[in-house]
Order: C-alpha cells, then sequence, then structure tokens
C-alpha cells in the first residue's frame, strides 16, 4: 500500500497561531477560555469561549487582494495553510504538478451578520399573518447584508481561498460532518493519495461558530457549559461535573503526501498516517449508541487499517501511546469514548494515555481533528503528552489515564486520533513515527 | 488494506424533483419536453428579480409516510433538504431491490457495517419564518433588536433542536438512521460539484474494501426566501416573474443565456461493488467506468476553469480505459449561467475538439431548476436512465447553441454505450464521471 506520510503542518487556534507557541502552552497546562469579546454574549447562558487572538490574515497570503474579503473560518484556514506549505518546502518544489496536489477540507459555513439577519426577520415580521413578509424581507435583505459576505458562507469557500492561494488544481473536496470534518478530510486525503489520484494532498479543518447564532443553537441543544466561575475551568473533559463542551474556533492544516514524492523532493517526513476508519452510528439524530458502537467501529477499523492488533502488547507495552481523544466535556461523549476505548483496547486500555486538549482550548468543531492530529504528531516528535486540565474531581466511572493536569513526557511513537460528530458521523485516524 | 480496481454499478436510483418523487416522473416530463419551472408558490417571491423555481408542491410528497413509524418524530426535526434526500434514498433502496431497516423486518441484503452513505449538501438556509418567530420576541418598541434580551429570555422561544435541522450533515444522518447504514458516512458541501464528488467517493470507499454498497449522491432545497437571495448574491439567476414560455427560460448554451432558477431536489444513488450486485441477485443500471475530480484556478471563485474541466475529463477517461470518441452522450450542467456554460463548452471542446457539435448533449436544470448540491444526483440518475432506455430525452432551451449540441430538440432514440457526465460549482471544484453500458 501506498505509504502516506505528514510534511508540513500549521494552525490557528484559541492558543496561539504558530506551532511552537501552542505546543509550549498546552504543555504549560494553559487555558485560551476566556469571556467572549467579539459581541455582547454577557446575557446568554454561555459567556466565554476559546476565541483566535492576535490574528491578521493578510500576513499569511502573497497578495491580500486576490481573496476579497474572505470570512473568519476562510482566514484561518489561509493563516493554517501557509505554516504548513512553508514547512514542507513545496514552495521551493519547482517542478510540482499542481494538477497532481490536491486539496479535502473539513471546512465549516462563514459566519451569519446576526445583527443584519436579526434586523430583516423582526422588521419584515408580520404580526398578524405571524410570518415573515417575503417581499419586505426581500427589500430589507437587499439593504442590509453585504451580498459577498452571503456568497462567502458557502462551506466550499475556504476551500477556493487556500487552493487559489497555492495554485491547487487537483482533486478537490469539502466535507462537513460537524465536529468529525477535518479527521475525515485528513482521512479521506490519504485515500485519495492511495488511489494515486494525487502526490500531494493539503488538508485539515477551519471552523467558527463563534457568534450569536451559533452560541444560541447549542445553548439551545444544552451542549455548551454553563459554568459560573473562572472561566479557565469551564472544559473540564472527564470530569465527574463536567458540564458541557467549550466553544473555540481555528483551523489546523497539514501538507500530506505520498512518501515516494516527499522523499523524491527531499522533504522530511514529519510523521506517517497509517490508519483511518470511518463509521456512521445510525442510531439517533441527538444521541450515541449507548455502547460506543460507531467509535469503537471506527478505532477498530483505523487500526486494523494501520495492521494494529489493539490488545497486543510490544515488550510489554500497548502498541498505541497515545490517543487524542474527541473528549468534548459532555457527559455522554466522554461516557461513551472511554467505552469505545475499553471495547477496543481491552486490557490494555488503562495503559494507554487519553487526553483532551479541548480542556485548554475548548472545542473547534470542524477544525478540532485536526488540530487535534497536529497535537498527535507533536507528541511523537517531542516525547511530550499535552494533559486534560481541569480534572480536579474525576468521574469515577471514567477510569483511564487522562493525562490529568500537566504535561508528561512519553516516549510515544504511534497515536490514535478521534473524532466523533453531531449526527453519528464517526473518524479516526492512527499516525506513527515516520521510520524510512 | 489494498484498493480493489473491481467494476463498481449504480444498483439503484432514487430522484426527486418538482415532478415528484421517482425517475419516471422526471423521465416521462423530459421525454415529452415539459419543464417544472414556474412562478414560486412557497412564499411570495415579488421582492426578487427571479421569482421562478423547480419547486415541489409540499403536499406531493409528505416525509413522515415513507419513513418507518419509529423515525416518525424525528421528521420534526428535518429541514427541507433533509426531507428530499430521505425520499431520493427511499426511492433508490427500492429501486435496488434492497432490503433495509425501512422496508422490512427481514434482515438486510448487506450486513450495516457494509453500506456507506455519502450525501452531498449545501449551505442549509434557516427558515425566515421560523427564526423570525423567535427573534421577534427580543425587538424593542423602538424597532431595534435586543440582543441582550434575546440571550437571556428570547432564544429560548427557539425549539431545542433548531441547530440540528440546519447542519448539512444531517441529510446523511437521518438517512444512515432510517436505513441503518453504518459504514462510513460522510457530507461533501461543493455546491454543483456536491453530488458527483459524493459518488466518487463512494467508488473510492467501495475499492478500498470499506463498503460493499452506498447510498450516494445529493439534495438540495433553494426555494426559500434567503437561499434565494443567496443565490441572487451570486449574480447567477434569471429576472422572471414565471409569465410567458418556462420552457425557453433557461438556455444554456446559448449566446444570450442570462442566468439560472434555482430548484429543489436531488438524488440517492446505490452504489455498489458489481460483485456484491451480482451475489445479490440485483440489476445494475449501469457502470461506473471513471472519475475526475479538479480545482478551478480562477480569479473568482464564482467562475469555472475550463482547463480544469477538460483535466477532470481526460481523468474520468483515463480510468474509463475509454477513448474521447467512444462518448456517445454528455450530461453537463449547462445551467444557463454564461461564464460556466463557456467553460464547459471550452473544456469540452479541449477534450472533443471538431467532434463536440456532434455529440448529443442532456441538459436537466430547464426542467427542475438549479438544484445545487442535488444537482448531480439528478444528472446522473438521467443519464443512467437513458443508458437503460437506450434513448435521450428531449431538450428545452434556445433553439440554437454555438459549438455544442445543446439545442431544443426532441427526445431520440440512439445506441448509447457511455455517457460522460460533468459538472464546475460554485467556489470552483470540476467532478467528471463515466458512466457504461453493461456488457451482456
Amino acid at each position: 500500500m501506498t505509504r502516506v506520510v505528514i510534511t508540513g503542518m500549521g494552525w490557528i487556534t484559541p492558543l496561539g497561531n504558530d506551532l511552537e507557541t501552542v505546543w509550549k502552552r498546552m504543555c504549560n497546562s494553559e487555558s485560551a477560555i476566556a469571556t467572549i469579546d467579539r459581541f455582547d454574549a454577557s446575557s446568554f447562558p454561555t459567556t466565554f469561549a476559546g476565541q483566535v487572538r492576535e490574528f491578521d490574515w493578510k500576513e499569511y497570503v502573497k497578495d491580500a487582494s486576490v481573496h476579497n474579503e474572505p470570512a473568519m473560518n476562510s482566514q484561518f484556514a489561509l493563516g493554517a495553510a501557509k505554516q504548513a506549505w512553508d514547512q514542507s518546502g513545496l514552495g521551493e518544489c519547482k517542478d510540482l504538478d499542481l494538477e497532481r496536489a490536491g486539496i479535502y477540507l473539513g471546512a465549516g459555513e462563514g459566519v451569519l451578520d446576526f445583527s443584519a439577519h436579526s434586523m430583516i426577520d423582526t422588521h419584515s415580521w408580520d404580526v398578524e399573518d405571524g410570518k415573515v413578509n417575503a417581499v419586505a424581507w426581500a427589500q430589507f435583505a437587499r439593504e442590509k447584508l453585504d451580498e459577498w459576505g452571503e456568497v462567502e458562507q458557502e462551506p466550499n469557500m475556504s476551500l477556493w481561498h487556500v487552493a487559489k492561494e497555492y495554485g491547487l488544481q487537483g482533486p478537490a473536496f469539502n466535507c462537513l460532518t460537524a465536529c468529525a470534518a477535518s479527521t475525515q478530510a485528513i482521512g479521506e486525503a490519504v485515500s485519495v493519495l492511495r488511489a494515486g489520484d494525487a502526490d500531494v494532498m493539503l488538508s485539515g479543518g477551519t471552523h467558527t461558530m463563534l457568534h450569536a447564532l451559533g452560541i444560541t443553537g447549542f445553548n439551545r441543544l444544552t451542549a455548551l457549559s454553563t459554568f459560573d466561575g473562572d472561566p479557565k475551568k469551564a472544559s473540564k473533559p472527564f470530569s465527574k461535573d463536567r458540564g458541557g463542551f467549550v466553544m473555540g474556533e481555528g483551523s489546523g492544516m497539514l501538507v500530506l503526501e505520498t512518501l515516494e514524492h516527499a522523499l523524491a523532493r527531499g522533504a522530511t517526513p514529519l510523521a506517517e498516517i497509517v490508519g483511518f476508519g470511518s463509521s456512521a452510528d445510525a442510531y439517533r439524530i441527538t444521541d450515541l449508541h449507548p455502547e460506543g458502537r460507531g467509535p469503537a467501529a471506527a478505532i477498530r477499523n483505523a487500526l486494523t487499517q494501520a495492521n494494529i492488533d489493539p490488545t497486543a502488547t510490544i515488550e510489554g507495552k500497548p502498541p498505541v501511546q497515545y490517543i487524542s481523544a474527541h473528549g468534548t466535556s459532555t457527559q455522554e461523549n466522554d461516557s461513551i469514548e472511554t467505552k469505545a476505548i475499553k471495547l477496543v483496547f481491552g486490557d490494555n486500555a488503562p495503559n494507554v494515555p487519553v487526553s483532551s486538549i479541548k480542556s485548554m482550548m475548548g472545542h473547534l468543531i470542524a477544525a478540532a481533528g485536526s488540530v487535534e492530529l497536529i497535537t498527535c504528531v507533536m507528541s511523537i516528535q517531542t516525547g511530550m503528552l499535552a494533559p486534560t486540565i481541569n480534572l480536579d474531581n474525576p468521574d469515577p466511572e471514567l477510569d483511564l489515564d487522562y493525562v490529568p493536569n500537566v504535561a508528561r513526557k512519553a516516549e510515544v511513537d504511534c497515536c490514535v486520533s478521534n473524532s466523533f460528530g453531531f449526527g453519528g458521523q464517526n473518524n479516526t485516524l492512527v499516525v506513527r513515527r515516520y521510520e524510512p | 488494506m489494498p484498493e480493489r480496481q473491481e467494476q463498481i454499478v449504480i444498483s439503484g436510483v432514487g430522484v426527486i424533483t418538482c415532478f415528484g418523487v421517482g425517475i419516471g416522473l422526471l423521465w416521462d416530463a423530459m421525454i415529452e419536453g415539459k419543464t417544472g419551472l414556474k412562478r414560486i408558490e412557497r412564499f411570495d417571491p415579488s421582492g426578487f428579480s427571479s421569482q421562478v423555481a423547480g419547486e415541489l408542491p409540499e403536499d406531493d410528497f409528505k416525509v413522515r409516510k415513507i419513513v418507518p413509524k419509529s423515525h416518525r418524530k424525528a421528521t420534526k426535526v428535518m429541514c427541507r433538504d433533509t426531507e428530499l434526500a430521505v425520499g431520493a434514498a427511499a426511492d433508490a433502496v427500492k429501486s435496488a431491490g434492497l432490503t433495509t431497516a425501512a422496508t422490512s423486518d427481514e434482515p438486510p441484503t448487506i450486513a450495516p457495517d457494509r453500506v456507506g452513505c455519502h450525501i452531498g449538501a449545501g449551505l442549509i438556509s434557516a427558515e425566515v419564518n421560523e427564526l423570525g418567530a423567535a427573534l421577534v420576541t427580543s425587538k424593542k418598541e423602538d424597532g431595534t433588536f435586543d440582543l441582550a434580551h434575546w440571550g437571556a429570555e428570547g432564544m429560548q422561544n427557539l425549539t431545542p433542536l433548531w441547530l440540528l435541522k440546519y447542519l448539512p450533515n444531517m441529510l446523511a444522518c437521518h438517512v444512515t438512521i432510517v436505513h441503518n447504514c453504518q459504514g462510513p458516512s460522510n457530507t461533501i458541501t461543493c455546491c454543483e460539484a456536491s453530488s458527483g464528488l459524493s459518488i466518487a467517493e463512494s467508488r473510492r470507499v467501495i475499492r478500498r474494501g470499506d463498503a460493499d454498497a452506498c447510498l450516494s449522491g445529493g439534495a438540495e432545497d433553494r426555494v426559500n426566501p434567503l437561499a434565494l437571495y443567496r443565490q441572487h448574491c451570486t449574480g447567477r439567476l434569471i429576472d422572471s416573474d414565471g409569465s410567458g414560455d418556462m420552457s425557453a427560460l433557461i438556455t444554456p448554451f446559448a449566446n444570450d443565456a442570462s442566468g439560472t432558477a434555482i430548484g429543489e431536489g436531488g438524488g440517492i444513488l446505490i452504489v455498489e461493488a458489481s460483485a456484491s450486485c451480482t451475489k445479490r441477485g440485483g440489476s445494475p443500471w449501469c457502470t461506473i467506468d471513471g472519475v475526475g475530480c479538479r480545482q478551478s484556478f480562477t480569479d473568482s471563485p464564482l467562475d469555472a476553469d475550463p482547463g480544469a474541466l477538460a483535466s477532470a475529463t481526460n481523468k474520468a477517461l483515463v480510468e474509463a480505459n475509454c477513448d474521447a470518441s467512444e462518448i456517445d452522450v454528455i450530461v453537463p450542467l449547462g445551467s444557463g449561467i454564461k461564464q460556466l456554460d463557456d467553460a464547459e463548452r471550452e473544456g469540452l471542446t479541449i477534450v472533443f475538439g471538431d467532434r463536440l457539435p456532434t455529440i448529443p448533449t442532456i441538459t436537466t436544470i430547464p426542467y427542475t431548476g438549479n438544484c445545487m448540491a442535488g444537482n448531480g444526483a439528478i444528472a446522473l440518475s438521467v443519464a443512467a436512465k437513458s443508458i437503460k432506455e437506450q434513448q435521450i430525452p428531449a431538450r428545452l432551451g434556445a433553439t440554437e447553441t454555438d459549438g455544442i449540441d445543446a439545442g431544443r430538440c426532441d427526445s431520440t432514440q440512439m445506441r448509447i454505450n457511455k455517457v460522460l457526465v460533468i459538472s464546475p460549482s460554485e467556489g470552483g471544484q470540476c467532478v467528471a464521471i463515466v458512466l457504461g453500458r453493461l456488457q451482456a
């Protein structure tokens, strides 16, 4: 089977906007969760989030005029992609066949202008009819909405911006499977490479739902934490008193290449993606299967593809040394993910460290999986495991090693990264230290 | 897993358009040359310059009637796009002769974990009446919107599961639950290319050994004020109040083509490993012989790149082990959007040269409107049907088109062994798929 390696990585996150800073802050157990200041959320049930700060997308592109006011998710994507592209060295690759360089993103929609939309909907509301007067609605829309801003909301617009920046003309896909999107995008990008349809794929995710309607939607679902205290303590995956996830935003991008292509141009593989598993819960629209059927299938399928027996040991140790959990800090996810890990790893489960970086930066929704995969690669490279912070009150039902509160030194050669989406799509990647 | 280079077939076709559920209704209309475009009835479109659509009357399709009893409650949190996908999926499963959790208590034809689901979806636009009803509770006396009230109280007027109605992956979510598909599932969001790219992904998933069959395609509803407005913002819509000859409204590839119309609909195809289909005694409609995907390199995301379309087509032909001279029929997007039409014609000319004007095309948008993420599945379904019937339907639009055989004409019986289906998209993705007639 064609080997696929990672040759570049980049991220824009609430913890910072470059690999080193973010990794250092994670290993220092820092939280980026703070009061939302992008809009006045003070009356909302949730007033805090992990917000990207001190970021100017124009510093990450060759010519900003080419991009015509990209939406914020696309801005993040451009920032993360530049880091990944630069690290890969593809910019210096003069004979790169751009039709063999594709892109597969798990990108979310652009940011809705809630201020304008709320004005339009309320001003066109016909009290007597109990519905919007569509003629008035159209008139207000023309007056108040930014036309290009509406076009930029299509989820595939981030793809266009990134492809345009680097001239990528190969296979191009955007998927949006909620919180599983970027893991799925990376897994399928690997599949495109293995099928021989490309030599290089830029892949990852980008998303922000950190706007009034996004917070509204998740508040109504009662999925968001409404923690009443220091926001830095709000995201507490695997704690007994976990009370929902904390919204984050950002982007993670990776350059994936066939090993043959990477070596031919003298690139340095950062790690190898050896397994991808995907499944659907097919259970309920709001709930995970109680036995973790779907997540377990995704993890198992990924390990099977990687030719790894999760229940075996190598010199007395599990074949996987770290699991980057989906770990949202909701009661349901953390419980069922733990069950799924136990189902797959059997007696090895307690000996495999599991952590959730969402405890520090919140949930990046469609971008979460790509950022978490980068975390796995950083673990392999640095021999450190990022912690699950705020784990001061462990749930006695959840009895795995969640790397509580402080980062840990570890010999890491192989990692699993999980992403499970609202709607039941489950995806897992297996990444391993590159060995020639 | 090593990729299997086995033959992949379409073993079932499910379609939902303004004509109703089923390829038969669409096909009959296309044979007769009857467009489904008309003035929008779902809301008063007078405030828009483009007031026509391919609209499926809500009374003609009730999703509650086609889902199992256990899923009826969940229909309350389906947006229209999801309803369309669920409708098309039911039709496809029936067409393929599959037993699933939705059709019978009997064991499924294919093990649930071997059935994938890839459904293209759009940027689902919130129902303005539903959102407006909640927002208006936070309107201040001076007419401005009170965000503080909204956060504290107003949002409580939105149904708790409101957000779940509008996530694009809810189309696949509901379909996988209804039919108990537990294999890989994805939601491609690439505008008009979504369905074709979903088919491409299903084929890749089957070939890598992760599934035996997939429910694959796309669906989208653009017949609501917000979705219509968003298309208006692209400058791609045709001005019309719905009067006049609707069969001549959309004129793909005409020199004076002046835009497209919105639609609602889509399709789900059963994409299946040939061996699986044979083993269960299925009856394939056609083979999927080749797929090519490319990204346009243009100055605007609204434009398509002829070179990318040509490259995608050439890739699909190579995969199909097929020379351009073997293509009998082409199904382009044919949207009536001049820039896209011109790019398609130029791209096809690169591949087919002087032969292009002699290859008949089939264009669906003059019948159904542009169903965006659902459009490709409709095009592929019609292409599969044309292979099965050895017939191309009538074409609507302009009487003459330059450089491509896309003008108005009656239906024709003809020998059809290979059909090329291509689509550019808003956002620049291009997909080309070669379908083939089953060899006796």
